[in-house]
């Protein structure tokens, strides 16, 4: 058997219909997931399906179908929630954080819910300041959820099954700018874990911590590097709470020096915490100064060359990591 | 090809609905194009003729690419030169680079006196004695780095491979410490005429093409195996303060890699296998172990190990156990030995056996069993 060609928004719509079909209890729900087929078409084609008792086209207010969503988590099922933007997720803040995040601790531990819920991030897309967040970061910080960041096509394909499973809720963040790319998927490919980080190019010189959209990016980066003679490592985090502090430090500690690339604002950022911890696990590892690779601090500006100066680049990935190695061992 | 959603790439071109030559005004749809979500309807924004298709109907092309040229009344006709359509979409890289966004300006008080040296500089400066402050500084702002530290102390900075072979001795290390340290071992001892066996040996490597012929290893391998079933508390793991017996006898097989150094990745199950595909299984590993592309699974299974001198090795072999394993079999070198039986001296093959065992698990009779039964399985080769 050979593996098969597919885009990552296909891998998704995979993903949902074998659990659906796996499971009466899945079910899908969200702005536009029926009738159109959802905004980033990941659900085309599973209304006519699964009809519309189980992909269900909902009123546009995040906070109510997030809620109900928690709800029927509540009540057995095993609802996959789909956020259209993690911009508009705001509107649900407080169903996700204060109910869905918390329900197992202040019930005793009586309450599971177990809730997936998707939602498009990130910037690159000449959408302007209100529509290019990357608010995985925040996520990210609270306790009771789970958050993952699917870069590849197979963990596009295999990261919703584990989170379906997951007694707990999961957030699932898909980089806008992923859904059209194109990739092959293993033959058999099937449900992957989502706790630990993976190495997608192996290193000496420097580690490249890099997630969802980034990691492209941090690739690209390495591919620049290795014409320079430096061989960079980059390790996709792929699960961003709880993080996989060990493969981060055990790459760290051979490499010596780190680049960490998020798409995210820099100030209390993923990057931020990232760099902390191998501050505080790798110190004696260390060569260098951690270096953070960001987008501006900026509300995100529409032009297309504006945006890309932004965003972090290949280059600019580049040139700081060559800086740390420069002179080096 | 028309941008036709925000997140649009490229689009296929599945129908042109005018030919060259043909008439066209504001609004007429000319074209249909599939994109991820739907067939759209592509209409033109200017009146004239359509003067040449550019991308024929089938073709995926990025968005932005020519599909088509029209010439508006009046204008004259173009030469037909069209470019080619660009093969990929226009990549983020071929923006200007960005303006530099400088890091925030953190002040960094720097008192006099004192040197500036990378954590891992200053750990290293203080393994090999050297004095911080007499380095040249390599490193980001001079700073001294690992490498500045090791050409200071006239040590070369150890190549790659030199790094490697360093870290795999010192985990060697690591573990056989901790086995000596948390194994209370004992030792037995035996010999094992190998009189049968060489024979058998020799007449069933006659019959076999060279590539399928078997070596003795495969069948020391097996009868260690064949033998967990009679004394189990030799296969298994010894995790948490308890003994996990295994039903599986996954054997380890010591490999000397030629840098130096040994690894003992196991060969599963291999009470369930032929002697065929032991001895397939230990000719690939000993190859993958030697080229460094062993499986994680190989590297973490075994319930117990085979150390196994071979030809050129030394008459026996005290191994140490692997922790969390229980029991270690070494063989020395199969060599010709005066062999007494029944009164009379003959000149047989024979090999030295000894187990390691943990002494939590078990104890010295049950660990002459256990080299009973293998000596006993060795005994009957044509059975393995």
């Amino acid at each position: 058997m050979t593996g098969q060609r597919l885009t990552y928004r296909e891998a998704l719509r995979e993903a949902i219909r074998e659990a659906m079909r796996a499971d009466e209890r899945v079910f899908l729900m969200g702005e536009d997931v029926g009738r159109y087929g959802g905004t980033y078409a990941v659900s085309l084609g599973l209304l006519e399906e699964f009809g519309p008792e189980r992909i269900r086209d909902t009123p546009l207010s995040e906070a109510t179908f997030v809620g109900a969503g928690i709800g029927a988590a509540l009540g057995g099922m095993r609802p996959i929630v789909e956020v259209m933007t993690v911009n508009f997720s705001l509107l649900a803040l407080d169903q996700i954080v204060n109910n869905a995040a918390t329900l197992l601790h202040m019930s005793g531990g009586q309450l599971n819910v177990p809730l997936v819920i998707r939602m498009a991030t990130g910037a690159g897309r000449q959408v302007a300041a209100q529509h290019s967040h990357s608010w995985e970061g925040w996520y990210a910080h609270v306790p009771g959820l789970r958050v993952v960041a699917p870069a590849t096509i197979e963990d596009a394909r295999g990261m919703l099954a584990t989170a379906l499973a997951d007694p707990d809720p999961v957030i699932v963040f898909e980089h806008a700018t992923l859904y059209g790319m194109e990739g092959e998927l293993p033959a058999g490919a099937g449900p992957v874990d989502i706790d630990r980080a993976a190495v997608r190019r192996a290193g000496e010189d420097v580690t490249l911590v890099a997630y969802g959209g980034t990691l492209r990016t941090a690739l690209g980066a390495a591919e620049i590097l290795a014409g320079d003679g430096i061989s960079a490592e980059v390790l996709d985090l792929r699960t961003l709470r709880p993080l996989d502090t060990a493969a981060i430090l055990e790459s760290v500690a051979r490499t010596r020096r780190a680049v960490v690339v998020d798409e995210a604002w820099r100030t209390g950022s993923l990057s931020a915490e990232v760099s902390a911890r191998i501050m505080e696990g790798a110190f004696y590892d260390l060569d260098a100064p951690v270096a953070r690779v960001c987008g501006a601090e900026v509300p995100m500006p529409y032009s297309y060359h504006l945006e890309q100066a932004a965003l972090p680049q290949p280059s600019v990935v580049a040139r700081v990591a060559r800086e740390l190695v420069a002179g080096g061992g | 090809m028309p941008s036709l959603g925000a997140d649009m790439d490229a689009g296929t071109i599945t129908e042109w609905r005018v030919s060259p030559g043909a008439q066209v005004r504001k609004g007429d749809v000319v074209a249909v194009v599939e994109t991820d979500k739907a067939d759209i309807e592509v209409e033109v924004f200017e009146d004239g003729v359509l003067e040449e298709i550019v991308v024929p109907a089938g073709r995926k092309v990025p968005v932005g690419t020519v599909l088509a040229r029209i010439r508006a009344p009046g204008e004259a006709a173009a030469p037909s030169e069209a470019p080619a359509p660009p093969a990929a979409p226009p990549v983020s890289e071929a923006v200007a680079p960005p303006p530099e966004v400088p890091p925030p300006a953190v002040p960094r008080p720097r008192p006099p006196g004192r040197v500036r040296a990378s954590p891992a500089a200053r750990r290293r400066a203080e393994e090999l004695g050297v004095d911080l402050a007499a380095v040249a500084g390599t490193g980001p702002e001079g700073a001294v780095t690992v490498a500045d530290v090791e050409r200071a102390a006239g040590a070369a900075p150890p190549s790659r491979s030199e790094r490697r072979q360093a870290e795999l001795r010192r985990r060697i290390g690591l573990l056989m410490a901790r086995s000596k340290r948390e194994i209370p071992h004992y030792y037995l001892e035996d010999e094992i005429d190998l009189g049968p066996l060489a024979a058998w040996l020799a007449r069933e490597n006659e019959r076999r093409p060279v590539t399928r012929r078997l070596l003795p290893a495969a069948l020391l391998v097996r009868a260690v195996a064949l033998a967990t079933r009679e004394v189990p508390e030799m296969n298994g793991v010894f995790e948490g303060g308890a003994f996990r017996p295994s039903a599986s006898a996954h054997v380890g097989i010591a490999i000397s890699l030629r840098t130096g150094g040994l690894i003992a990745p196991a060969i599963h199950d291999v009470q369930d296998r032929g002697l065929d595909e032991v001895m397939e299984a230990l000719r690939d590993l000993v190859v993958r172990a030697r080229r460094g592309t062993l499986r994680a699974s190989e590297m973490s299974d075994p319930t117990i190990t085979v150390s196994n001198l071979g030809e050129t090795g030394a008459a026996r072999v005290y191994g140490v156990i692997y922790p969390p394993q229980v029991a270690l079999v070494g063989f020395g070198r199969i060599r010709e030995r005066p062999w007494a039986e029944g009164g009379a001296v003959t000149a047989r093959p024979a090999v030295s056996v000894t187990l390691s065992a943990d002494h939590r698990v078990s104890d010295g009779h049950r660990g002459s069993l256990f080299l009973a039964a293998i000596a006993r399985r060795l005994s009957r080769p044509e059975e393995l």
